[in-house]
């Protein structure tokens, strides 16, 4: 009775979301045809005052850079609760439950891709304003390189404190290159740094040390967030 | 290139999004399983990533970096599809992320606390 109550609803809920969208019609050619002036603001400015390459982040970085910083302080928070409702004592970290070793196979290839992981993850964060990718698509990958390390090794261990340390110090990065740019030209996360020539490594102004610091701490708060969930440790099983 | 195609591949990206999150919607609201459930609140996350996605889109469009050689070959910035939607999806992905993370790390508790994951069993937890 009840799946047929949620079946219902889902299918009136399905109809009309679906009837919406194909009314509205988005990406049809009356629609792009001049009706979209941010898109076409966002635009012109990535190309003219800030030379970057990448629009998409041009936009998470420069146009809608606050929002990024309150995005990186949401992922602090959940990285915050995660520990705190996960740890009872913070000196008692728990033994990890192996259900059998890795083979020697997967520890030796796990010690061979790991750095070729980490240079993957930093080649995306460094070209984030030239390249598809950026801070949290760069950080997410060294955090799965430190998930290989943890699965290959069963006592393979990172330190609370570096992590911490990395993290705060991304943020502080963030923070700080934006209260330069207050002080400098008057808003939050003004430029204040030369914009270099288009598709050069060196572009873009301040936005591609921000992302830099957005992939550090994405990368940190995800390493955190493994070793976390890995070693959490209930009384119930012993 | 067949119009038709491609006015049949406009309507089937919608399809499939609002299906995604119907699908989602639906292992939310049955399953017994914590575990189902916060499977299906990523679900419908997907779905309705792909649904912002699908909006900025349009036909023959190019992603939105001026790569070298984009201005001398397509002449015109009005090829590129809408970057907004995708800078929002970038932020509601990471969001989604932390929803998933708190939500799991509740589940490990309750299972702790309760011993169980059946929603049957655990009080309160009805509807």
């Amino acid at each position: 009775m009840k799946k047929l109550l949620v079946i219902f609803l889902l299918a009136t809920l399905g109809y009309y979301t679906a009837v919406t969208f194909f009314d509205i019609g988005f990406g049809q050619p009356h629609f792009v045809k001049g009706v979209s002036p941010v898109k076409d603001i966002y635009l012109a400015k990535t190309q003219s005052p800030l030379t970057v390459s990448n629009a998409v982040t041009s936009i998470v970085v420069n146009f809608r850079g606050f929002d990024t910083l309150g995005e990186v302080t949401v992922l602090f928070l959940a990285v915050t609760v995660l520990g705190s409702v996960l740890y009872k004592n913070r000196h008692e970290v728990g033994k990890r439950s192996v259900f059998f070793s890795a083979s020697s196979i997967v520890t030796s290839g796990s010690k061979l891709l790991f750095p070729a992981i980490i240079l993957l993850g930093a080649y995306v964060f460094i070209h984030g304003h030239l390249s598809p990718g950026g801070g949290f698509q760069g950080g997410v990958i060294i955090a799965t390189g430190f998930l290989l390390m943890l699965l290959a090794y069963e006592n393979y261990s990172v330190s609370h404190t570096a992590l911490s340390v990395v993290e705060s110090l991304a943020g502080i990065t963030f923070a700080g290159v934006g209260l330069l740019g207050f002080m400098h030209g008057g808003t939050f996360l003004q430029n204040f740094l030369p914009t270099g020539v288009m598709n050069n490594l060196f572009s873009g102004g301040i936005i591609p040390i921000i992302y830099i610091a957005v992939g550090f701490k994405v990368g940190a708060e995800l390493t955190g967030v493994i070793y976390t969930v890995l070693h959490e440790k209930g009384e119930s099983n012993g | 290139m067949d119009s038709t195609y491609f006015h049949f591949l406009d309507y089937a990206v919608y399809g499939t999004a609002v299906l995604v999150m119907l699908i989602g919607f639906y292992g939310a609201m049955v399953k017994k399983s914590l575990l189902k459930i916060v499977i299906g609140l990523s679900v419908i996350d997907s779905g309705l990533n792909l649904l912002i996605v699908a909006i900025g889109y349009y036909k023959g469009g190019t992603a939105p970096i001026f790569s070298p050689g984009f201005l001398e070959h397509f002449k015109s910035v009005s090829k590129m599809v809408d970057p907004v939607p995708q800078a929002l999806v970038l932020t509601a992905i990471v969001i989604g992320f932390g929803v998933t993370a708190v939500a799991l790390a509740l589940v490990i508790r309750l299972y702790r606390h309760h011993g169980t994951l059946n929603i049957d069993e655990i009080k309160n937890l009805k509807w």
